[in-house]
């Protein structure tokens, strides 16, 4: 589904990451973890086609397309779904009208006609169940106002609405109470099945107790420095990454 | 730049070079600005003796006054005596007119699905067109006559309704009201004119397409629009002109009177030619428009919507004479390349009991600039009057301009006046976050204009609200990225 290799990406003249490896085949759910500032939203920015990244190395392919050469919406119509750490607030916008306007142009793109105003309403309907979204948030002004986790229910609504096949979701579990994130990991289990693949960023080893990973990768300093299975996001939570850190600091001075 | 007292003296000294002749065979007069060529107007348009004077008044008046100083651009140099000042549609013109036209704006009228014809079938739509500063087509006429309502010409209302010309013309915006306003009465060439009888409401929107064809014909149109006792009428006026390089002036006057319980709605959406990138031609819209709702429980409303023209400049405003009467003006102003707006409205609380609302939404991009200018005055007679002002600006990229000047004149204590602003500004975080869901640029950017310009675009009938959002979108093409 998705291939990275050797990917090097830089903004505003500061290399961010640092050749970048990594194979995400159909159906896996794979975990990135990693310190502050390490380069996490900074890869998914990149993959989702934020203009302010440049590529300096390496290349994606995605579902055998060469991902980089295509503008964002056409990484979105593609399949590619970016769960934003910091959704932004878009006044004036009403989040239902957006949804329309997102749910048509992949359908436009992908050559299936516009949904009627009735099944759009149903297709909604059955993805706010699915993620238990607030209706009266439906109406508002896309993310105004909305709180913290508000938002974060809102980019995963956006994820079932969407139905992307590979899905990155950006520390969507900071700033969920606790039974959000279980009704929020619900909906992505339910969304889950072998055609998709999630790429799921988090600092806490609480999310991959609810969508539990095939993988679990390490970044830091903008490289991928460890790899294992769910296991290794516990131990991550009992020792910090100094330990890692440490070592890829004495790879480096050989 | 060309001050006025040159432009006075000019006028006032110079002897007309080559004399005058009536030619009727002729269909452009030739340039200039003089007496003779108001009575020649005058004459063309067999106009009653009454109406040459008033003209004639109206050259007095333009003579004495100023161009104004106070705006937020620098006036181009205006030289009013190179313009001709009359010009009647050719036959065969008007049939290779559309080759005449620039292709780019053609296919802009293609986008925006809009033609003359298309808007006559329309259901409920009647159509007055003026042409070239003659009207030439007026349709629903006769379904109009048989509720008593007049929708026509000007230059036809004064020939069968003189005396109802006579009663209200220049009664909203009398000739020394401004430069330009004096200019139009001078030589004001046609334009509409509408009265709905008492109690009747007008069943459908009355719509003018006013087009600008000739080269280098100055617009001088006139409207008056007299709504009688509890009567409604919703009138639109659309515009459209062909690329230019030169500048062409347009200095239209429009008047409405609302008498006791009568309501009017204008509207108003316009798209002349803004000029090229680098800000070479393009309109200069210098339009004057009042209303007075001179009884009580009456409403007259404003909506706008200007993407056009290279400068647009204009204050429609409402007089709030009669007790309890409501004035409202809602506008979208968009300027991008090297546009101007300089754009409000002026509501004068009069009456006791008076309200008005005033929602302004500016959109700059480019290197655009918008200013919101408005007034807002309450007499000492204007017990508890009430304004709500919402005025608010939209930056696209980092060279546009936006500013404000809001202006409030209380003269009674009771008076409540409220005025919000905000600036906010289309940031690529958002842009990138609707790309991220498919949404291609150029969407994105309408998908927020739309959702800014909402509250105002609401306010137009069905057909022009949509129109309008089309053309918003064409507008913004590009200014982003
Ligand atoms: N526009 C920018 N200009 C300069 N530096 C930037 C810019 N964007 C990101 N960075 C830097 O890139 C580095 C990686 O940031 P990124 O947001 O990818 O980290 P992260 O791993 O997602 O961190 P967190 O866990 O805090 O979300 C940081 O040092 C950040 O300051
Ligand atoms: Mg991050």
């Amino acid at each position: 589904m998705l291939t990275i290799k050797n990917l090097h990406a830089e903004v505003e003249g500061k290399k961010i990451l640092k050749g970048i490896n990594l194979e995400i085949p159909k159906g896996e759910i794979h975990a990135i973890m990693g310190p502050n500032g390490s380069g996490k939203s900074s890869l998914a920015s990149v993959l989702a086609g934020r203009d302010n990244y440049e590529v300096t190395e390496g290349e994606v392919w995605f579902n055998g397309k060469n991902l980089l050469e295509m503008s964002p919406e056409d990484r979105a119509r593609e399949g590619v779904f970016l769960a934003f750490q910091y959704p932004v607030e878009i006044p004036g916008v009403s989040n239902i009208n957006f949804l329309k306007t997102a749910v048509n142009e992949v359908r436009a793109y992908k050559g299936l006609p516009q949904l009627e105003a009735k099944e759009f309403l149903k297709l909604t309907k059955e993805k706010q169940q699915l993620v238990d979204f607030n209706t009266n948030l439906m109406n508002r002004s896309l993310n105004e106002g909305f709180s913290g986790g508000e938002k974060k229910r809102n980019e995963i609504f956006q994820l079932a609405m969407l139905n992307p096949s590979l899905a990155i979701l950006d520390e969507t579990d900071s700033g969920l109470d606790i039974d959000a994130l279980r009704i929020v990991s619900n909906g992505v289990n339910k969304l889950r099945d072998a055609e998709k693949s999630f790429v799921v960023i988090t600092h806490y080893q609480r999310l991959l107790e609810y969508i539990v990973p095939d993988f679990v990768h390490v970044l830091y300093n903008g490289r991928i420095i460890k790899t294992g299975t769910k296991e290794l996001a516990l131990e991550l939570e009992e020792k910090g990454y100094d330990w890692l850190k440490e070592a890829e600091h004495q790879k480096e001075s050989v | 730049m060309m001050n006025s007292n040159e432009i006075i003296d000019d006028i006032a000294n110079k002897e007309y070079e080559f004399g005058f002749t009536t030619d009727i065979e002729m269909d452009i007069a030739p340039p200039g600005l003089n007496e003779d060529i108001i009575r020649f107007i005058s004459a063309k348009k067999n106009e009653p003796e009454w109406l040459l004077e008033w003209r004639l008044k109206g050259f007095q008046a333009f003579k004495k006054l100023k161009f104004p100083t106070w705006q937020h651009f620098e006036l181009p140099e205006l030289d009013l005596q190179s313009l001709s000042y009359w010009a009647a549609p050719k036959q065969k013109k008007q049939l290779n007119s559309l080759d005449e036209v620039d292709p780019e704006l053609l296919a802009t009228f293609d986008k925006l699905g809009i033609s003359i014809n298309e808007q006559k079938a329309l259901t409920g739509v009647a159509v007055d067109v003026v042409f070239d500063s003659v009207s030439v087509v007026t349709t629903f006429k006769t379904k109009l006559k048989e509720l008593g309502v007049i929708f026509c010409s000007f230059g036809e209302a004064v020939q069968e309704y003189p005396d109802l010309v006579k009663k209200y013309l220049g009664t909203v915006v009398p000739a020394s009201d401004n430069v330009f306003a004096a200019l139009n009465s001078a030589v004001f060439s046609d334009g509409s004119f509408v009265y709905i009888p008492k109690g009747v409401r007008c069943p459908m929107e009355l719509s003018t397409y006013f087009r600008i064809n000739a080269q280098n014909t100055g617009q001088f149109e006139r409207t008056l629009i007299v709504a009688d006792d509890e009567s409604y009428v919703s009138y639109l006026e659309g515009c459209t002109a062909p690329m230019r390089d030169e500048n062409q002036l347009h200095a239209a006057v429009v008047e409405i009177v609302a008498l006791e319980k009568a309501e009017v709605k204008y509207s108003t959406v316009q798209n002349w030619y803004p000029g090229d990138k680098d800000g070479k031609g393009g309109i200069f819209n210098f339009v004057t428009k009042r209303g007075i709702c001179k009884g009580a429980n009456s409403k007259i409303s404003w909506t706008q919507v200007e993407t056009g023209s290279a400068i647009t400049w204009k204050y429609p405003s409402v007089i709030l004479q009669g007790d309890y009467s409501e004035g409202e003006f809602y506008s979208v102003a968009v300027v991008r390349n090297k546009q101007i707006a300089d754009t409000g409205t002026k509501i004068h609380h009069i009456g006791k009991g008076t309200k008005s609302r005033i929602i302004s939404k500016g959109i700059s991009a480019g290197h655009g600039d918008n200013s919101y200018r408005g007034l807002v005055s309450v007499g000492p007679r204007a017990e508890n009057a009430r304004n709500f002002t919402q005025c608010d600006s939209l930056l696209i990229g980092n060279q546009c301009g936006s500013h404000t000047f809001p202006y409030i004149e209380s003269r009674n204590k009771s008076a409540m006046i409220e005025h919000e602003a905000t600036t906010s500004k289309i940031g690529e975080d958002q842009i990138f976050y609707l790309n991220a869901r498919g949404i291609d640029t150029e969407k994105a950017v309408a998908l927020i204009v739309n959702g800014y310009v909402k509250e105002v675009l609401n306010q137009l009938p069905m057909e022009f609200a949509v129109e309008a959002q089309k053309l918003l979108s064409i507008t913004l093409e590009g200014s982003v990225g």
